[in-house]
């Protein structure tokens, strides 16, 4: 069953704006799917939309096959949405706005102060409960919003840059914490600039540019799609000369540090064959950047220069 | 569907009331003040020169107008300020992407206005009490007509948060609309003082009709008949509401 089936969804605001220009998407139930683009792309608008914040000029939506234009109600109910900014009242306490937020669910007080205990207890809230919201840090604030998304046990929980402007501390453990409500069963679309993270953490991906999806597969087919990956090798010393291999450029990124280009399809081997031979002593080695954003940054500038 | 709506419908007014309670000290002491300084200085002081008005002692006379200003001034403030907050803040989403129905929200924040207009006319009436000691005529159409005029006026400020984009935009009805047709609704003056020109001016007035229908209730004395009262607060009413929830409906002001 689809969790979430969007057909032919179009935005023009009033200023004139065409933010998405028919967009087509199915996202599987129990996905953990990513949803990339730059800024400006129409992802928020998408999300808008889906989640009843914006008003769509024509389409429809559908959550667990129910539309989001002929049955909002019933749609909206099975919704978790954690929005880019912060949005709740900063003058109340963390325990008053999920235990409301329960409430515009239907969700009887003596429930909802349960999963209140539950949801900000595993979000490692429970101690600034009563505290006033606009005390918290960002990255509590961020796990406020993420709580409230879960009062209602969303079938389909949607998260809007969850991670923005957090330690990476505090990003592993909501990741953690994510990835858990996925294997229970929810389905997850995280929209995210941090490209590690749709990698680590989703099974499928959708990127939209200029309000048009430009790319919708897995994850592991599109990595398949990278031709070459981009090395960085530290020296123990200056190397002299450049090693020359068929197939393999390299590059002087500094004194102490160079770059080597290895097509998908060949070994590394050669690489280091010809590093010894050159003596050259390598200490470490990494990529120059995550693979998914090479991806990333080839389709956006594709479509740019489209 | 309907236990969704009736939770949501709690949620919200708890939520108001908890606001209005929270910050009594801007929501209940001032009306209280204020009025208080209307019955020393036109109760007490002008009014000692003035004598009689409508029949009645100044100071009787008053009360109703001053109570019903109460009511109209803190029912429209409080939804405006509260509606308009939440807009700015952008939490009125918590609300939006909810299942609850576009009356279930209007029905919670007037429910929530409704509440602080009372508290503040119950606030006023008790201080009436330290400058006159006045028996309320009928009690049932005083209640009927409090409740209905502090709905209309929750519905009005309603209509000017989904409007209002900036905090100017909240004070401009309440500075330049409001006060001026309280003042002339007849809280200080009967309208049969008034060249007859004025006088049906003053008919076009809306606030003529809540003030003396409530102060029919409370002295049995009006300038304008009961039945023309209620039925004009009610029409003002339900147009008002139809137009709330019209604009809920399209999501003027909230969805883009």
């Amino acid at each position: 069953m689809k969790a979430l089936s969007i057909e032919n969804l179009k935005k023009t605001y009033a200023n004139g704006v065409t933010a998405l220009k028919g967009v087509s998407l199915d996202v599987e139930q129990g996905d953990f799917f990513a949803l990339l683009g730059p800024n400006g792309a129409g992802k928020s608008t998408l999300i808008g939309i889906v989640s009843s914040l914006v008003n769509a000029t024509s389409g429809d939506a559908k959550v667990f096959g129910v539309s989001i234009h002929n049955n909002r109600a019933e749609a909206m109910s099975m919704i978790g949405l954690v929005p880019q900014e912060v949005n709740f009242n900063q003058f109340e306490r963390p325990i008053d706005i999920v235990v409301n937020q329960a409430g515009y669910y239907g969700i009887a007080r003596k429930v909802a102060h349960q999963r209140a205990e539950k949801y900000l207890k595993e979000l490692k809230l429970w101690d600034k409960r009563n505290d006033l919201s606009r005390n918290l840090s960002g990255g509590m604030k961020r796990r406020l919003m993420i709580a409230r998304a879960m009062m209602n046990e969303p079938r389909l929980l949607i998260l809007d840059e969850p991670t923005a402007g957090v330690d990476i501390e505090i990003r592993r453990s909501m990741w953690k914490f994510i990835s858990g409500i996925n294997e229970r069963g929810t389905t997850v679309i995280l929209t995210t600039h941090y490209l590690e993270e749709a990698e680590q953490l989703c099974r499928n991906i959708a990127i939209i540019d200029h309000g048009e999806i430009v790319q919708n597969t897995t994850v592991k087919e599109l990595i398949s799609q990278l031709d070459v990956e981009t090395f960085v090798l530290d020296l123990r010393a200056a190397a002299v000369e450049l090693p020359e291999v068929e197939g393999f450029a390299f590059r002087r990124r500094d004194e102490m540090t160079l770059e080597v280009d290895v097509p998908r399809d060949r070994s590394v081997n050669p690489v280091f064959a010809a590093l010894q031979h050159a003596g050259i002593e390598v200490l470490s080695l990494r990529n120059k950047t995550n693979r998914l954003e090479e991806l990333f940054m080839r389709l956006v500038d594709k479509e740019a220069a489209a | 569907m309907k236990s969704v709506s009736w939770v949501g419908l709690q949620t919200i007014v708890i939520k108001e009331l908890t606001r209005i309670l929270r910050i009594w000290g801007q929501t209940l002491v001032p009306p209280a003040i204020t009025m208080s300084l209307y019955f020393i200085i036109f109760g007490e002081l002008v009014g000692r020169r003035i004598g009689q008005m409508g029949g009645l002692d100044y100071m009787d006379f008053i009360v109703p107008g001053l109570v019903m200003m109460a009511v109209i001034t803190n029912s429209y403030a409080n939804i405006v300020s509260s509606f308009f907050g939440a807009k700015f803040g952008k939490h009125i989403e918590e609300i939006l992407i909810s299942p609850l129905p576009s009356y279930i929200i209007l029905l919670g924040y007037v429910t929530g206005a409704v509440s602080r207009g009372l508290m503040v006319g119950a606030v006023v009436l008790v201080v009436s009490m330290l400058f006159s000691d006045l028996q309320i005529a009928n009690i049932g159409v005083t209640v009927l007509v409090v409740l209905l005029t502090a709905i209309v006026f929750s519905l009005a400020g309603f209509i000017n948060a989904i409007f209002a984009r900036k905090f100017d935009d909240i004070s401009i009805i309440p500075t330049f609309v409001l006060t001026p047709l309280t003042y002339l609704g007849g809280v200080f003056y009967s309208i049969d003082l008034l060249p007859e020109f004025w006088r049906n001016v003053s008919l076009l007035n809306p606030i003529l009709y809540m003030v003396n229908a409530f102060r029919y209730g409370m002295l049995g004395v009006t300038d304008v008949p009961l039945a023309t009262s209620l039925t004009m607060i009610v029409v003002f009413a339900l147009i008002l509401g139809g137009i709330c929830l019209w604009l809920l409906e399209k999501g003027v002001g909230l969805r883009s």
